[in-house]
């Protein structure tokens, strides 16, 4: 479809680049570009090949939009706290470009609608949170032939490459396979540099719109490397795999499996901890009141003691517990907790392999505590 | 001596350090000299096996060493190890 003089007026600096030109710009309002997320990554990405010009831009995501994302996530707003995140992203999108077409997917991307969802679409964007999402975007990619230009984080450094082209290399030839579930931590776990996915998230906008364009050198085979701390940008050579089960000339996977098990996460959720594990924080404040003698351990690190902690608690962080045990009685009640459970449950598990007779994990950490007991302390 | 880059959810096996100073006729005794200096690293580094876990990946200045020798390939001083492990976050 030829541009309108409003869209000539509103892309004159694309049009003066020959590089991009009436071609490119058409080039661009014909693409179609699937973005897999509307987070840290889907934020900055989406405003730009929005306002670039892109023709049809797919969103997928379940979200809602939480005030802990906007240190990041720069396409929602504070009055779109709580709205859904495909209607703040949409609607911040259409007011930089209206002479685009979005649509909306709201579900989360999974082995069974993948291949649906990409159907439509030239390119994908990944801007996922999770190892499961990002092997089945890859293969979905490899299985449909659309370059998946991938792009992820941690704390202050970031990953960006362009998967799945015609003769590149894919996801499982840079990792066959994913850490098994609980070694790294998530953003929400292990925090992250609120500009950091910005520039990710742009350098993924910059390849999505170059493979459009077909202009320059693609980051095809190649792993940038950015450390936000040191300020560096480095480079490293991606092979395609010979023996890549997805991509390689024998592969043995010609359709979408299940990537949940995949990645050593079972589908249907662990039966929980036996309650007699577990006790609540009304319990404890109780316990604290009665002046009842138990320890209390926090598991957290010291910056989130910081933060917010607890009266009557002792600080152990997690990576400590091992080689501190001896401070503590084996058969004394303890009392462990952490931001929401999950550290203390590890902290707990390995008191008792040490032989700790009578720990209990606090239920929900100090989140719980500031929703059931004392609302003054701060939630991060 | 050759250096090896340490990134960031590794260094706090590593002492803190982004990068450890090493010595070592191939990648593997490099890799061997940085585990007994910080012992802490051997078990995300290697399986029970004792092999690479398949989730770090190692390059020799730029080039993943599964394409050169793997832990053979030989190493010179000035050379640069990465070690460049799989993350996921995008949120």
């Amino acid at each position: 479809m030829a541009l309108t003089n409003q869209e000539i007026a509103r892309y004159s600096r694309h049009l003066i680049l020959p590089e991009v030109g009436m071609e490119g710009q058409n080039k661009l309002k014909d693409a179609s570009v699937l973005m897999i997320g509307t987070g840290g990554l889907g934020a900055p990405a989406a405003l730009y090949l929005a306002a670039s010009g892109i023709g049809r831009i797919g969103l997928v995501d379940f979200d809602v939009v939480d005030e802990s994302n906007l240190q990041r996530q720069i396409i929602h707003g504070t009055k779109d706290i709580g709205r859904k995140k495909l209607h703040s992203a949409r609607d911040s999108m259409h007011d930089i470009n209206p002479y685009m077409q979005i649509e909306l997917f709201e579900e989360a991307l999974e082995s069974s609608n993948a291949m649906r969802v990409l159907k439509d679409y030239d390119i994908v964007l990944d801007g996922t949170d999770n190892f499961p999402t990002r092997y089945l975007t890859n293969a979905a990619c490899v299985l449909s032939g659309k370059p998946n230009v991938y792009g992820s984080i941690f704390r202050f450094e970031g990953q960006s490459t362009v998967f799945a082209t015609k003769d590149g290399p894919c996801y499982r030839c840079l990792y066959p396979e994913p850490p098994p579930p609980g070694l790294v931590p998530s953003c929400a776990e292990g925090g992250v540099m609120g500009v950091l996915p910005g520039m990710i998230g742009i350098v993924q906008a910059t390849e999505t719109v170059k493979l459009i364009l077909g202009a320059g050198n693609p980051l095809i085979g190649r792993l940038l490397l950015y450390d936000a701390l040191g300020m560096k940008f480095r480079e490293l050579k991606i092979r395609k795999d010979p023996n890549c089960p997805i991509c390689g000339p024998n592969r043995t996977i010609t359709e979408l499996i299940d990537y949940h098990q995949f990645c050593g996460i079972p589908s249907t959720p662990a039966a929980p901890p036996p309650a007699s594990s577990e006790v609540e924080p009304l319990v404890v404040k109780q316990w604290l009141n009665d002046g009842r003698k138990f320890t209390f351990i926090d598991v957290r690190e010291p910056h989130e003691y910081q933060i917010a902690r607890i009266e009557g608690t002792q600080l152990v962080p997690l990576g400590d517990v091992p080689k501190r045990l001896g401070e503590f009685d084996k058969n004394a009640e303890i009392v462990v907790h952490c931001k929401s459970g999950m550290r203390s449950a590890k902290a707990q598990k390995a008191m008792q392999e040490a032989g700790f007779t009578n720990v209990l994990n606090m239920k929900g950490g100090i989140l719980a505590w500031s929703d059931k007991v004392d609302p003054t302390i701060p939630k991060y | 001596m050759a250096k090896i880059l340490i990134p960031t959810p590794l260094r706090q096996f590593a002492g803190g350090n982004d990068t450890v100073d090493v010595t070592g006729a191939t990648v593997g005794e490099a890799l061997t000299a940085l585990t007994t200096a910080h012992p802490d690293l051997r078990k995300n580094l290697y399986n029970d096996a004792g092999a690479l876990r398949s989730f770090v990946n190692v390059y020799l200045n730029d080039e993943d060493i599964r394409y050169l020798s793997k832990e053979a390939t030989p190493m010179g001083d000035g050379d640069t190890i990465s070690i460049v492990p799989s993350i996921a976050g995008g949120r």
